[in-house]
């Protein structure tokens, strides 16, 4: 098991920090768990906590960044692109102010605390902001890329980061290129793309698939905003059947914007994997995952199903 | 003590927040839409603000070291444009853009479109925690700009305003002035009436600010009171500016119909001439 992609985004930030005296960090009464209390201890003089106030958290990064700060904002994603939601759309979007919005504990995985702490909506929100780009990174190592990009990059970012340990995806050797997909295997029955800690079970899925007698392409769609149109559009030519990954709801994130492209450009049958337009629950991150059909399991039926409707 | 306005400064100022008035107006019956009663009401304030108090510069307007002004009541944004015209920073005839389509002028403030907006605003409640922003920013870097904001009284019905108004005092941002255009009135009726934001200076007093109140129309008021506000350490100060909404149009006044909604041709040729020098 690797670590979650919020330590990776603490110790990213961290690094950024050394590098770029203009980056301050913001954070709303969670940075032990968001993480930023790692870059908090390294710089105390750019590290501020706004106490429980999500909005102001918004406000005050579009000030920073309108006075020329580099602010990488953290809180719960429920909190950041929900409660934040017209803060961040009309403060920092609609200027295009050069804010890094982090947002950990995103999806179901954050456990016990129950639906009202689980951000299934948040990919959706914030792709439809003009001007936002939308990465979830898949393990530890692309967080930390994710970061480093984020932080040189000029213009607003929303990171989703997750509150449990996922296993290494990629190596020291990793190349992350914003908005291309990473191609894990290759195939031609089917192609999953998957993002953020679905990414793992999806290539394990493709490994089920390959045992059938099936052979899976499988895409890590870490950017979900600007989405790789083209990689999709070969995904679609080359297999002929689609199966998207996440841990979002199916309405609006990332099997609709794969979805958008697809059906505008290519379309075959497609199945997504992912919360069925319904509330979470507490629960442990796993039983939570294959009671809401998130499984390996669940990607394996739906690429089965998927390729027997290709005609 | 600071030094007080000269009588020939004190003149120029009227003269030039008449003439914000008038470009309010022209502005706002051309455009057939906007908010005349609110961007009258702040008129005084925002002239004197770039008139007689902001380091700011028409042909260097992302010097990093200016004076920033963060209009929170965003609907009020034709008292902006009409000042930001008079002091320089483009034609007058632009002005008459305002609202169509391509314009820089938008119906609310854009700082993408427009050089010289240091915020966009629109969306109420949002401004004050963008000025603490670039407040907390200016003392990050040692820079000693000030940063002001006109918050609406309506406005301060949002309940971001006091997260706003809790870390601008709890960070002891000193460069940082609000003033609050006390104007009474709201789209529905007056402020007191619809969801009383009463006692405001009371409040802000509780949130660990320093309070002055003043008349928001007498230019020697406003300039003293910021100049009272750039002494007070350690905490930010918001100045509560009683106005009537509508200032300067005797129809207009204290009527809150007059939020959001153009002058007629007509009653342009009226209002114009009741605010003629």
């Amino acid at each position: 098991m690797g670590k979650a992609t919020r330590d990776a985004y603490g110790e990213g930030l961290r690094e950024m920090g050394l590098e770029n005296k203009d980056i301050i960090v913001l954070d709303a009464d969670l940075s032990k768990s968001t993480k930023t209390n790692v870059f908090g201890k390294a710089f105390p003089d750019r590290f501020f906590n706004v106490g429980i106030a999500e909005q102001n958290l918004m406000g005050v990064a579009a000030g920073l960044a309108a006075a020329g700060k580099i602010p990488f904002v953290s809180t719960f994603a429920m909190f950041a692109a929900g409660r934040g939601f017209e803060q961040i759309r009309n403060s920092i979007c609609y200027p295009k102010l050069n804010v890094k919005i982090a947002a950990t504990h995103a999806g179901l995985t954050v456990g016990e605390d129950g639906a009202s702490h689980q951000a299934i909506e948040d990919i959706s929100l914030m792709r439809s902001i003009p001007n936002m780009t939308v990465i979830v990174p898949a393990d530890a190592m692309e967080a930390r890329h994710a970061v480093a990009f984020a932080a040189k990059y000029h213009g607003p970012v929303y990171l989703r980061l997750g509150r449990v340990s996922v296993p290494d995806v990629f190596g020291d050797g990793y190349k992350f290129e914003v908005g291309k997909a990473v191609e894990l295997a290759n195939g031609s029955d089917v192609t999953i793309i998957a993002t953020g800690i679905m990414v793992s079970p999806a290539r394990r899925a493709a490994d089920e698939l390959v045992a059938a007698g099936f052979s899976a392409r499988v895409l890590n769609m870490h950017t979900i905003k600007p989405i790789d149109k083209e990689a999709i559009i070969k995904a679609a030519q080359d297999t002929g059947a689609i199966v998207t990954c996440e841990e979002h709801s199916i309405i609006g994130g990332l099997g609709s914007a794969v979805a958008e492209v697809v059906v505008e450009n290519m379309p075959v049958p497609m199945e997504r994997v992912g919360v069925l337009d319904t509330f979470g629950e507490s629960g442990t991150p796993d039983v939570l995952l294959e009671k809401y059909n998130l499984t390996v399991a669940d990607v394996v039926q739906a690429a089965k199903r998927v390729i027997s409707r290709k005609r | 003590m600071a030094e007080k306005l000269t009588a020939e400064k004190i003149a120029e100022l009227e003269k030039r927040a008449k003439a914000v008035r008038r470009s309010i107006v022209s502005a706002v019956t051309e455009a057939k839409s906007g908010h005349p009663g609110g961007s009258l009401s702040a008129a005084d304030i925002v002239t004197v603000l770039y008139f007689a108090e902001m380091k700011n510069d028409p042909h260097a307007p992302e010097d990093p070291d200016r004076d920033r002004f963060v209009l929170s009541k965003g609907h009020a944004a034709p008292v902006l444009y009409a000042t930001l015209a008079e002091r320089g920073y483009f034609p007058h005839s632009e002005l008459m853009t305002l609202r169509k389509i391509d314009s820089r002028l938008q119906g609310h403030p854009s700082m993408k479109a427009l050089p010289g907006i240091d915020m966009s605003t629109g969306s109420l409640g949002q401004g004050l925690s963008a000025a603490s922003g670039m407040a907390l920013a200016g003392q990050i870097d040692g820079r000693d700009y000030r940063v002001f904001a006109v918050l609406g009284d309506g406005e301060l019905e949002e309940g971001m305003v006091w997260e706003a108004a809790m870390f601008a005092a709890h960070y002891k941002l000193d460069n940082l002035t609000a003033f609050v255009d006390y104007n009474g009135l709201q789209i529905d009726g007056p402020v007191a009436e619809v969801m009383s934001p009463l006692p405001i200076p009371e409040k802000f007093l509780a949130f660990g600010w320093n309070v002055l109140e003043i008349d928001g129309h007498d230019v020697a008021q406003i300039y003293d009171a910021i100049q009272t506000a750039k002494n007070v350490k350690g905490k930010p100060t918001v100045i509560v500016a009683r106005t009537v909404k509508g200032k300067g149009v005797c129809e207009m006044e204290n009527v809150a119909d007059w939020h959001g909604k153009a002058p007629s041709s007509e009653e342009c040729i009226n209002f114009l001439s009741q605010l003629e020098d």
